[in-house]
């Protein structure tokens, strides 16, 4: 490998500064942005998705010639991150959506379990 | 594939047992993302549900997961280095790089121990809810992995020094960078969406 050779590898400084301003960017959209909080997700999550990307690609030698250009590395990782966001969205979409916890049961049992909590808090 | 040992190329590579050992861990690595997705959807799917515990928002605090973070972050980029110093062939540049990762992984695995005690003290623990229970088992799976993996460099060192860089060596040492880039991957998406929304939501 030629770039083997050089004394700093350029590619992995260049991921390493990369990953640094994306995690500075991620925390700064989170704490100190005024964005709407759906616009923070979706952006965290992308900014998230390119740091793997940066790791897989700039320091875990993904695609170097010797492992077959990468072709199993590659198909690992692509099927393993496609069946986690299966499985984190699936359960999500049976378990969690259309039903909001915070206000969970009819009307009349919610009021119910404000009351008792009340109760509790001044129980207490 | 050849049978015979190749002259040219990153030492681990050169044999196809090595090749071989190299394709097994990445087949391990695509399981364990799997693994961390099922206890990520957990966590997805029980967030919010704190019963009588704090709330998450309450206890995060982005000052020391930035810490850790930036410590994590760094131990994969000198975890890189050192496997760049093994293909120049030195062991010395080797087992410095890998020694400064390890130190970088002892601080997050502190930062993250201090972490635990300090919300077990606030009432958060493993059995005050189910947000809480899926909490510490994403984070202490992580944490864990961490944990293996420090151990495992270290008898890796150990023989290194006994050994020197061979084809079975070097390829040990590269196997184990993968394992440790892929914890900053993990850890990445527990900083994501255990943490930074956390503090959002």
């Amino acid at each position: 490998m030629a770039n083997s050779k050089k004394r700093v590898p350029m590619n992995h400084v260049i991921g390493f500064v990369l990953s640094l301003v994306m995690t500075l960017v991620a925390a700064w959209a989170a704490i100190g942005s005024d964005l709407p909080v759906t616009w923070i997700i979706i952006g965290i999550m992308i900014l998230a998705l390119l740091q793997a990307g940066v790791q897989l690609f700039m320091f875990m030698h993904v695609t170097e010639a010797e492992s077959g250009n990468g072709h199993v590395p590659w198909n690992m990782m692509f099927h393993g991150f496609a069946l986690a966001g299966i499985i984190v969205a699936g359960s999500l979409f049976t378990m969690s959506f259309g039903f909001d916890h915070d206000h969970g049961g009819g009307g009349g049992d919610h009021q119910q379990h404000e009351e008792q909590e009340q109760q509790d808090h001044s129980g207490h | 594939m050849a049978a015979e040992e190749l002259k040219t190329g990153p030492l681990e590579y050169r044999t196809q047992e090595g090749q071989m050992g190299i394709m097994g861990f990445w087949i391990f690595l695509g399981a364990e993302v799997v693994l961390f997705s099922t206890l990520f959807a957990t966590y997805a799917v029980l967030f919010g549900r704190t019963a009588d515990a704090p709330h998450p928002g309450e206890l995060f605090e982005p000052g020391i997961v930035l810490i850790m973070t930036f410590l994590l972050l760094t131990s994969s980029f000198t975890c890189g280095l050192a496997i760049h110093e093994m293909r120049r062939g030195s062991v010395k540049g080797l087992t410095i790089w890998m020694a400064i990762t390890l130190a970088l992984g002892l601080g997050f695995l502190g930062f993250e121990i201090y972490e635990f005690v300090h919300y077990a003290h606030e009432g958060a623990t493993i059995q005050s809810s189910a947000f809480w229970s899926a909490f510490f088992i994403l984070a202490g799976t992580h944490g864990l992995h961490v944990t293996l993996g420090i151990g495992w460099a270290i008898l890796l060192l150990i023989q290194i020094k006994q050994r020197g860089l061979t084809n079975v060596t070097s390829r040990k040492f590269f196997i184990i960078s993968l394992y440790w880039h892929f914890l900053d991957v993990i850890w990445i998406f527990i900083f994501t969406s255990v943490y930074l929304i956390g503090m959002v939501i």
